[in-house]
């Protein structure tokens, strides 16, 4: 028998701070404008649903000693989309980000495709905040949110352990999809470092975890949330065609 | 901030199986007590149980370990099994599917014999 890191355990209670499962995800009012697809009905798939190769990705920011790590997280979560960059709409609903919330994401694409994908928040506590995707995003995992502190202060941290969702996706990933995404949480950061006074300065690490790929996967892209949106676009016409014919007869 | 604290043992049961019976937190900072006991598996070993009886508190993070120590044993062609968790962790193991990669037994004599089934 081996034993390691004997410690006294404080007696926590985490039941308050997960979400809990639900077969199909639901989407609450959204406001005008907002573009509502591919998340009802939708299921959250994790890394171990995805196709690509598991990457996990750091990004980190400091903030300075002048602020706690539960006060980083209460504005995070209370003005989140806020800190996206411009071009991306996150529709949460007004509570906050609770868990069990459900999202839907408005993000530009290639091609000017509008994406319309989704989350749900599936822990929270003073500390962290973590979503898990919605079947057809671009990545299936989980992405945490955190701020801790140590001897040099308070850093504000978002930390994604994610797979390409499928072979789409992960024909992109090199090209595109990983220059987006570290764009889209350095901005983040440096958005909420703004926020805190301080500078800009976002550190950024990407490991590779599993460099298979799960094959068995790959049939993740029929639900391919960007083509689904990529067809909803270009149909658009069709339908102010219908919709114009539909009144001409009524 | 609040620190992790994780006690981890690993039992041999044969040549094939180990249990890692994991007390306390499971977060991102068990890390190297998790760790440490899965590296007593060794090359023979082809299924490790997690018996998570004595687990207190698990938040998102844990669940990332859980996820990285699944692929480390995937890539040794290593079962992952668990047993002990209450209805509140399975419910966390549905919630992000990790269920649909670990077995997940209600005793450790269950989950050692669906190892070696």
């Amino acid at each position: 028998m081996v034993s390691n890191t004997p410690a006294e355990t404080p007696r926590r209670d985490d039941a308050a701070n997960w979400a809990t499962p639900s077969a199909a995800l639901r989407v609450g009012e959204m406001p005008e404008g907002a573009l509502n697809l591919n998340v009802a009905g939708r299921r959250l798939v994790g890394p171990i649903q995805g196709f690509g190769q598991l990457w996990q990705k750091t990004y980190r920011v400091r903030l300075g000693g002048a602020v706690t790590p539960a006060d980083v997280i209460r504005e995070w979560k209370a003005n989140y989309a806020s800190y996206w960059p411009a071009g991306n709409h996150f529709y949460a609903p007004v509570s906050g980000l609770e868990p069990g919330d459900v999202a839907v994401i408005n993000a530009s694409s290639l091609g000017g495709v509008q994406l319309s994908t989704g989350i749900r928040v599936i822990y929270a506590d003073d500390e962290s905040f973590s979503f898990m995707n919605a079947e057809g995003h671009p990545a299936a995992g989980m992405i945490t949110f955190s701020a801790m502190g140590d001897d040099a202060g308070v850093c504000a941290q978002v930390q994604a352990l994610i797979r390409a969702n499928d072979p789409f996706y992960d024909l992109l990933l090199p090209l595109y999809g990983h220059r987006v995404e570290d764009e889209m949480w350095t901005k983040t950061l440096a958005a909420l470092a703004a926020h805190f006074g301080a500078p800009a300065d976002v550190v950024t690490e990407r490991v590779l975890v599993d460099r298979r790929r799960n094959w068995s996967e790959a049939k993740n892209v029929w639900r391919n949330a960007a083509i689904r949106s990529g067809f909803y676009m270009f149909g658009a016409p069709i339908r102010w065609v219908r919709r114009r014919s539909a009144r001409a007869k009524g | 901030m609040t620190t992790a604290t994780t006690t981890t043992t690993a039992d041999r049961i044969d040549e094939w199986t180990i249990v890692i019976r994991v007390r306390g937190d499971v977060t991102a900072a068990s890390e190297q007590p998790l760790m440490a006991a899965y590296s007593q598996a060794g090359d023979k070993t082809r299924a490790i149980v997690l018996d998570f009886t004595g687990l207190d508190y698990m938040n998102s993070g844990g669940i990332g370990l859980l996820v990285t120590l699944l692929v480390r044993a995937n890539r040794q062609k290593q079962k992952l099994l668990a047993c002990g968790l209450n209805e509140h962790y399975k419910q966390i193991f549905e919630l992000t599917r990790l269920d649909e990669a670990i077995g997940i037994h209600d005793s450790e004599a269950a989950a050692v014999a669906a190892a070696k089934a």
